[in-house]
């Protein structure tokens, strides 16, 4: 009988026979996968299923989570989509003990796992075998632990959850400073000798040799960052020269860890939302939009959001693409050297839509506008006729005028055309989204291939670009400040009235036990956020897809072979935000 | 031809330089059309019929910021009363993102807790201006101010702002909020008209007067500069300072309106309060010496 | 204080020298050239305040220098990690006297939202003197004005025979500090070679 019945339960197992013993099992959010077989079963997801995006990778930590053991504390989750055809993808999960967290690396499969796999690495521990370079990536050579296991304490540790019991109602809290030694947020590991203390030394960069460019020099190795005027933020890279050719680049984050996905867990699900807004700090309003869809999720009925509130969140949404594509055209024109006049005039246009988010949220970056099941108030008619003058009339004005003297301008063409090049396959298997992604010639734009919200509702186009290089990147963004017109014109005309929130406000968010993953196409790229929850009031794992660290896979192949002066064009059309990338 | 796409990109920039003239010249009025005097200063709208942006020449003029805006909390009081609105039901010490709001709630005589803070902190170098302290507050009592003039010469008095600093009037949060003070004045009125239950909060207990201060205060330790254009009184000293000048005293927090520090056991952080006050005061010994080093005390 | 001594008794409160103050911190207060440094969001709001609407220039501020040898306020603006404090030091060393910090912003004052981060130093003030300190998060560009405004006052009432940037002495600098398990001053490794080397007692623990 017991046979009988695993031999009717097995066909249930997706893609069972594709590769033997390598579908372990399944629960509702994904497949469990054995270690063994992983990178089998993902070149037959790769090559037969046509899965060649590998969205989000990441762990979690199951310590003390219900139904979970020592066995299989730690899970890596693997999101995998279709460029193609679009559509949901599919989830991966390969379970890990607790004495023994390894598993088998997917950069021969994925390169776009390289960085990703390097994060899980520095927070979890999690060795991925094969990986080239498994460093620390956000955290030095040397931090004591990984700090995301659930295990592990931050030096002002108070509680596991918030709220804190000590602020109220008797108020008389011991101030951080004052509970740890030091006075300040550091722990030091007992019996570790400060006296004999050596720093580890700097990262190196792997050195590509470009047949036929070498000048028989030596190697130079050039610093750049984390400050620089032209990293954008406090990034560094480590750049191997050859003469002026770059050989190679070693990116190097962390100057911005602001451990969004520690305080995450500890915060409750509402108390994120503004989290979120310093992310992308330039695009507060999609972040806040990804981070509740991603919730709603889990809510189920309840979050769905009424008409007037998911319109507005388009418009929202939209017109921060429009102020962050402004922003990082002027920035990119900034760092080809026209210091800060077209940046000026960018700026402009981003200060008319700064006041609008102001008069609606309250505050002009840090917006925090969007709630679980609606948006926090809703905008008068004054708001909407302002939003259309400005939609109608100045935005697609301003950006003729760009379009007028910048994409023919000769400086801009040579520095840019062929500069930066990335082929689409290449930009698929690196995990590149966005602007970036299009400007490589794939039409994948998650408003098409997985409409959310109610993007089917609009006509829109999705802006590709067969260039390949940054004067493509830098057209594509100009397109698609054209195309968001375009939706801003269709949302501004459809916006029903009604209520903007459903239910009653209150700040005590019910989840369902479970977990999402909700991504919004950004201004950046795909912005996702893949939360877990025990069905409590704080999130039990929060992570964060951010495009723009995502998209530093591909800054190393895109620079070698180019002149260091490329280099930073390169990176500007990138469009990294740091908040973003170190998270 | 080549050269013809950087000439015309000079033309435009040439463009905005005789428009931002003829913005200001020909049409005048344009830059003050929308503008109006105050006291505080001129206060600007963005004129919509322009093609670029008005400069805002702060401090002299200010950008008109709109009902919603937020900035630092602060605390209401009934102007006729000076009673506070503030129950201490804690809701946003709970809802606050980063926990910067603690609250101690107040007792009688017989020690049963009562509806009113004794004290009421924000830590401005914590505060996320997320909002939703006044969001989620049910009471109208905490609210979002405008004044962005916050900038001190010292942190540690300067920035953790207590029930004092944080009061103000409900008139000025009437002429802040105009819209929002309507409809919650409304909403007041008809939850008046409803008949209520017997026990009513708000006469029962005593008229509590604003001026005198609940708790001792510490003395201030530094004077920081107060000007005369904030409408509320500039943050005059707080809890705890590194090193305030002239002070000899000891150098833990024990002494302030802080809990002293248990003598056993173990904190959060894993370690016996024991030795982090030993360590405390020789970190603080060493933040004194180096302060001193610097030589950037500069006599005001 | 000591280095009043060079100046004579009966000059210290002189017309001439009060002209000369006078003068001399007007000159440094209207050509303040900050650093262009910018760390996270507050760095935004700095660059919009460098732009066309609120126009640092009208304070003389304009020329933002990438290099720290020609500047004289550095503008700390936003969350400073660990692993960016070192750099903030070194910088700070690498100034000029005289030289001015302002910490823009709830992170760069005390760590902010993000203060109970392990990779966040609960402020800039830790390591280097402040001298003004802006709330906000972020502060609006109005706001940051007015903290310039602020350490502007500051800077008017320093007086040429007490600014410490004259003294004889060699002015040391901050050690920079070293990233081990943990951020550390190598100044203090003998205290915390006093905790983590010796074991705590079991009394007390």
């Amino acid at each position: 009988m017991t046979d009988d019945i695993t031999t009717m339960e097995a066909p249930a197992l997706p893609y069972a026979d594709a590769v033997p013993g390598a579908v372990v099992g399944a629960d509702e959010f994904g497949i469990i996968v054995n270690r063994d077989k992983l990178v089998e079963f993902a070149l037959y997801l790769r090559n037969n299923e046509g899965f060649d995006y590998l969205s989000s990778l990441t762990a979690v930590d199951y310590l003390g989570f219900e139904g979970r053991t020592a066995e299989d504390r730690f899970e890596v989750v693997y999101h995998l989509f279709d460029t193609k055809k679009g559509g949901d993808g599919v989830v991966l999960k390969v379970r890990l003990p607790e004495d023994d967290p390894q598993l088998p690396s997917l950069i021969m499969v994925y390169p776009g796992a390289d960085l990703q796999e390097r994060e899980v690495y520095d927070f979890y521990g999690i060795r991925f075998n094969g990986h080239p370079r498994l460093r620390r990536i956000f955290l030095w050579e040397g931090f004591d632990g990984h700090p995301m296991r659930k295990d592990w304490k931050e030096a002002y540790y108070e509680a596991e959850h918030k709220p804190f019991k000590s602020r109220w109602p008797n108020g008389h809290y011991h101030w951080a400073e004052d509970r740890v030694p030091w006075g300040d947020n550091v722990k030091y590991p007992q019996g570790w000798d400060p006296n004999a203390f050596e720093p580890a030394p700097p990262p190196l960069p792997t050195i590509h040799d470009i047949p036929g460019e070498e000048i028989k020099t030596d190697r130079v190795i050039v610093n750049m960052g984390p400050q620089h005027p032209s990293t954008h933020g406090v990034f560094r890279m480590i750049v191997a020269l050859d003469g002026e050719t770059v050989v190679g680049l070693e990116p190097e984050c962390g100057y911005l860890h602001r451990n969004h996905e520690k305080i995450g867990e500890r915060n409750t699900w509402l108390g994120n939302i503004p989290f979120t807004d310093r992310l992308d700090y330039l695009s507060s309003m999609s972040n806040n939009f990804g981070y509740v869809l991603a919730v709603e999720q889990l809510m189920g009925e309840k979050g769905k959001p009424p008409e007037r509130a998911e319109y507005l969140r388009v418009i929202m949404a939209e017109l921060t693409r429009i102020a962050n594509h402004m922003w990082s055209i002027g920035f990119l024109l900034n760092d080809l050297g026209a210091f800060f006049t077209p940046a000026l005039y960018t700026i402009q246009e981003r200060e008319m839509i700064l006041d609008l988010f102001e008069e609606a949220s309250g505050s002009r970056m840090m917006c925090n506008y969007m709630r679980f099941g609606g948006v926090r108030r809703d905008v008068d008619e004054d708001w909407l006729n302002r939003c259309r003058d400005l939609v109608h009339n100045r935005i697609p004005a301003k950006i003729d005028e760009l379009d007028e003297y910048l994409t023919n301008n000769e400086i801009l063409l040579a520095r840019t055309k062929g500069v930066g090049y990335l082929s689409a396959e290449d930009a698929i298997a690196l995990s590149v989204c966005g602007p970036m992604l299009r400007a490589s010639g794939v039409p994948y734009d998650l408003r098409r291939s997985r409409p959310y919200s109610i993007y089917d509702r609009f006509e829109f186009d999705v802006v590709t670009d067969d260039g390949c290089d940054v004067y493509a990147r830098y057209r594509v963004r100009m397109e698609e400040m054209r195309q968001s017109v375009r939706i801003l014109k269709q949302a501004l005309d459809d916006i029903p009235e009604g209520p903007v929130f459903k239910g009653k406000p209150g700040y005590v968010t019910r989840v369902a036990k479970g977990e999402a993953y909700g991504a919004v196409e950004g201004p950046k790229g795909e912005l996702g956020f893949y939360v877990v929850s025990d069905g409590t009031d704080n999130p039990w794992r929060y992570h964060i897809r951010a495009p723009s660290y995502i998209n530093l896979n591909a800054l190393a192949p895109m620079c070698i072979g180019y002149k260091v002066a490329d280099s930073v064009v390169i990176l500007g059309a990138i469009d990294i935000v740091l908040g973003e990338t170190d998270r | 031809m080549f050269g013809i796409g950087i000439l015309k990109g000079l033309g435009v920039t040439l463009k905005h330089t005789v428009s931002t003239y003829i913005d200001d010249f020909s049409r005048t009025p344009t830059r003050y059309a929308d503008s109006y005097e105050t006291a505080a200063g001129r206060i600007l709208r963005q004129p919509t019929n322009i093609t670029g942006i008005v400069t805002v020449q702060y401090p002299e003029e200010r950008r008109e910021l709109p009902e919603n805006f937020r900035y630092i909390p602060m605390l209401l009081y009934e102007e006729e009363t000076g009673e506070d609105r503030c129950t201490a039901c804690g809701i946003c010490s709970k809802v606050c993102p980063p926990q910067c709001i603690w609250i101690v709630r107040d007792k009688d005589e017989k020690g049963k807790p009562i509806k009113r803070p004794a004290e009421f902190y924000i830590d401005a170098s914590i505060c996320m201006s997320c909002g939703f302290c006044a969001e989620f507050c049910p009471f109208d009592a905490i609210k979002m101010n405008h004044d962005y003039e916050l900038a001190v010469y010292d942190r540690f008095p300067g920035l953790i702002y207590d029930k004092d600093e944080l009061s103000v009037p409900t008139s000025y949060y009437a002429a802040l909020y105009p819209q929002a003070w309507k409809q919650e004045e409304e909403k007041r009125a008809k939850k008046a008209k409803k008949p209520r239950r017997p026990a009513k909060k708000g006469p029962s207990k005593p008229p509590a007067k604003k001026e005198p201060a609940p708790a001792a205060k510490a003395e201030p330790a530094a004077p920081a500069p107060a000007t005369e254009a904030a409408p509320r009184p500039k943050p005059k000293g707080g809890h705890w300072s590194p090193i305030p000048e002239g002070y000899t005293g000891p150098l833990i927090t024990s002494e302030l309106p802080l809990p002293p520090v248990p003598a056993e056991g173990v904190s959060p952080s894993g370690v016996p309060w024991k030795r982090i006050m030993e360590l405390r005061e020789k970190q603080l010994l060493h933040y004194r010496e180096r302060r001193k080093a610097e030589g950037k005390e500069i006599k005001l | 204080m000591a280095n009043d001594q060079h100046i004579p008794e009966e000059l210290q409160r002189n017309v001439f020298m009060t002209t000369v103050d006078f003068l001399y911190n007007w000159s440094r207060k209207n050509s303040m050239w900050p650093m262009l440094f910018g760390l996270a969001c507050c760095a935004i709001e700095m660059i919009c305040t460098a732009a066309g609407r609120y126009d640092l220039a009208r304070f003389g501020m304009e020329v933002m220098r990438p290099s720290p040898r020609q500047c004289d306020l550095m503008i700390v603006s936003g969350t400073v990690t660990k692993k960016m404090a070192p750099t903030i030091v070194r910088l700070y060393n690498q100034m000029a006297e005289p030289r001015y910090v302002l910490s823009m912003g709830a992170c760069a004052t005390g760590g902010g939202p993000f203060k109970e981060g392990y990779n966040v130093v609960s402020g800039i003030d830790k390591y280097i003197p402040v001298d003004v300190y802006v709330p906000g998060c972020p502060p609006t560009p109005e706001a940051l004005l007015y903290g310039i405004l602020k350490l502007h006052e500051k800077v008017e009432n320093q007086s040429v025979k007490t600014v410490p940037w004259y003294r004889k002495e060699t002015p040391k600098g901050i050690a920079v500090p070293e990233l081990g398990p943990d951020i550390f001053q190598p100044d203090r490794a003998e205290e915390i070679a006093m905790f983590t080397l010796r074991p705590i007692p079991a009394e007390e623990s």
